[in-house]
């Protein structure tokens, strides 16, 4: 087994779906000769060929409502968007349309489509490189959202976001697509979209969050354990649907919620998770619940950066209120 | 250093039938008398449905509605070139294109009455969904396409869509992949030359919306589209040059939105009654009806036994629609994915229950 990182575990599984499934092909700019600006498709054009690795035009909009065209007629495309930022262009596609022909030819058309795009911020690029969108998508109805956060599952949820029947928007943080490498195996595991993963085990709160801050997350939690503090922490893994049950069941283990998103803060996926905590759990919490976000304001350019992202010492305050509340 | 033009370019147009049904006998696509004579009836078919879903809106019987009216030698023209195999997408004015493509008129009426069954197209009919967004369908047929292309399969789409579209993001996007890509698909531009109180003349200053194609690097043609014969011809030649891995063409049919843009409109707020008048002369199916009777196709006995029997399909197809029984409500959540996730099931129950609670 190889260790590799979350960029190449996005390689990994493209190249191994692409050679299971002839339905399958990549398209977006930059995706072929270039091997992506990230190089999450490098090699691919070689191995595949032109006709299924295709660098197209730039137009967002264009190569998902094409996507979605060809997805209806049988192919499974994955197609690249290469920055967060240019997703908006493609929202009306998505949201008009992935998300709802299953629905409006009442089951007899389908779209089997899986959107990639890095996400979210910490890498000092200019403007719109550095959003965190999944909200938008979290909430349309019929499309599923993902954000992996370690190399391992980013090769199983993407191969599953790939064979997925239905949407799926793939958000890969590009903060830690180098950040670390870990062991992955070659060939055939999906894991299964609507899954989180409790990534550390604990009794005395729970930490809720997913993408880039996971990382972070568990570091805080090593940081609290020294203070006496046993805290779980829970990657949502795929953003929706929620996996509610595994939401539940750690609050109300723990009876304490710290809600830890890169996002701007209100009507953020973090806002129904607390809800959702408040609806299942509320008997059972000991203290507010916190969340730790971006602020609702725009991401600024990379001078104020490292004060927009959530950082230890903001996860550290919300975790010491909980407690001692 | 010199200056010069480095490229000319030349916009076709193609009408092969007059207003007064005088045709030109050298541009005559090849159809038999009893192509004629089917391209007649359905015409008369679908302004006989369109008449009478309008009525249907009036009396509340069917929600907002999208008249054809004017348009049928277009929507009729071009679906009756296609092939069973290729694909057609829409916009939501494309009642009569339905009609042609064998899509159950109690289906397309039980769409406008509000149940999305109306678009679960029968299997084996490949005609798309509905698309409400103006334009956005042009990108549906072109990825359709290139995975027929993919497949090397010998289907083409053909997606239809008015002069608005012309002015969205979509519709270049969607132009410029075709031609980038040599991809098989057709696009029926229907000029009606209003969407809904724009004129055509706030949508582009181009003379003409077929020469955008030339632009894109492929063929773009206008056609007389209230000119049953030259939208067939045009459209023929469009799907088999795409069958022949010719790639796209444009067609621009130029007609007339005789009725409002739904029944939700008013359209004698924003044009004028003598403009409207000008274009009734050029009638679609009158026309076609000179013709024929010219070549010995039409009679009286005919004409009314055409009509009679439209009436009677429709009548027919009014009744199985009202017949259908009501969607369940679990259609609601049904379809949202192929599985349905725990939080739509807990919705879905949530519903039932306040259902059952009401009941009582």
């Amino acid at each position: 087994m190889t260790k590799i990182n979350i960029v190449q575990a996005v390689n990994m599984a493209l190249r191994e779906e692409m050679a299971r499934d002839k339905s399958v092909v990549v398209l977006g700019e930059d995706v072929g000769r270039n091997g992506g600006v990230f190089r999450a498709t490098e090699g691919l054009l070689q191995e595949f060929g032109e006709e299924r690795v295709i660098d197209t035009p730039l137009a967002e909009s264009g190569i998902v409502g094409i996507s979605i065209g060809m997805a209806v007629c049988g192919m499974r495309p994955v197609a690249e968007i290469q920055f967060d930022g240019f997703l908006y262009p493609a929202l009306d596609q998505i949201i008009s349309h992935a998300g709802r022909i299953r629905t409006r030819s009442r089951g007899r058309y389908r779209v089997p489509l899986v959107v990639r795009a890095p996400c979210s911020g910490g890498i000092h690029a200019p403007e719109h490189h550095s959003e965190s969108p999944e909200a938008y998508f979290a909430h349309t109805p019929g499309v599923k959202v993902v954000m992996p956060s370690t190399p391992y599952d980013t090769k199983g949820l993407l191969a599953a976001a790939i064979r997925d029947p239905d949407p799926v928007i793939f958000l890969e943080p590009k903060k830690i697509y180098r950040a670390f490498k870990e062991e992955v195996p070659e060939g055939d595991y999906t894991i299964p979209l609507g899954e989180a993963k409790v990534v550390r085990e604990g009794s005395a709160l729970s930490i809720i969050t997913w993408g880039a801050m996971v990382p972070l997350c568990k570091t805080v939690a090593e940081e609290a354990k020294g203070k006496g503090i046993d805290a779980e922490v829970i990657d949502l893994r795929t953003l929706s649907p929620l996996d509610t049950k595994s939401i539940k069941a750690s609050v109300e283990k723990t009876g304490r919620a710290v809600i830890v998103q890169e996002a701007p803060r209100s009507c953020g996926l973090g806002a129904e998770v607390a809800a959702l905590i408040g609806e299942k759990s509320l008997l059972y919490l000991k203290a507010p619940i916190e969340r730790v976000a971006g602020f609702d304001t725009p991401f600024p350019l990379y001078r104020l950066e490292k004060y927009y992202l959530p950082d230890a010492a903001r996860v550290m305050r919300a975790v010491d209120r909980v407690m001692r509340y | 250093m010199p200056k010069e033009i480095i490229r000319k370019f030349e916009v076709p147009y193609l009408q092969v039938l007059d207003e007064e049904g005088r045709c030109d006998e050298g541009l005559m696509p090849d159809l038999t008398g009893e192509e004629i004579k089917e391209l007649y009836e359905f015409m008369v078919l679908v302004r006989t449905f369109d008449e009478k879903a309008v009525k249907l809106q009036r009396m509340g019987r069917i929600g907002t509605y999208a008249p054809v009216l004017g348009q049928e030698a277009s929507q009729i023209g071009s679906a009756y070139a296609m092939e069973d195999e290729d694909w057609m997408f829409p916009s939501y004015r494309e009642n009569g294109s339905y009609i042609v493509r064998g899509v159950p008129m109690a289906m397309v009426l039980r769409y406008w009455a509000g149940d999305e069954r109306g678009c679960q197209m029968p299997e084996g009919m490949n005609n798309f969904t509905v698309a409400i967004p103006v334009g956005t369908q042009v990108l549906h047929a072109v990825g359709a396409a290139w995975a027929f292309k993919m497949r090397k399969e010998k289907r083409v789409a053909m997606v239809y869509f008015g002069d608005g579209a012309t002015s969205k993001g979509d519709f270049h996007e969607g132009m410029n992949f075709a031609g980038v890509f040599q991809i098989p698909v057709v696009f029926l531009c229907q000029n009606n030359q209003w969407a809904i109180s724009v004129p055509i003349t706030r949508q582009t200053a181009a003379e003409t919306l077929a020469q955008k194609a030339i632009a894109y690097g492929f063929e773009g043609v206008r056609v007389d589209g209230n000119d049953v014969f030259a939208v067939y011809k045009s459209t023929l030649d469009a799907l088999e040059k795409a069958r022949a891995g010719g790639g796209p063409t444009f067609i621009e049919c130029l007609t007339y939105r005789m009725g409002d843009h739904t029944t939700a409109d008013d359209a004698s707020r924003y044009r004028s009654q003598e403009e409207v008048e000008a274009w009734r002369v050029k009638d679609p199916i009158e026309r076609l009806r000179k013709y024929m009777e010219g070549k010995g196709l039409w009679s009286k006995d005919y004409g009314a036994k055409v009509q009679e029997e439209a009436e009677e399909r429709v009548r027919k197809a009014v009744e199985e629609m009202e017949a259908t029984p009501e969607p369940e409500v679990e259609d609601i959540f049904r379809y949202t994915f192929e599985e349905m996730p725990q939080n739509l099931e807990e919705e879905l129950q949530e519903l039932r229950e306040a259902l059952t609670e009401g009941r009582k």
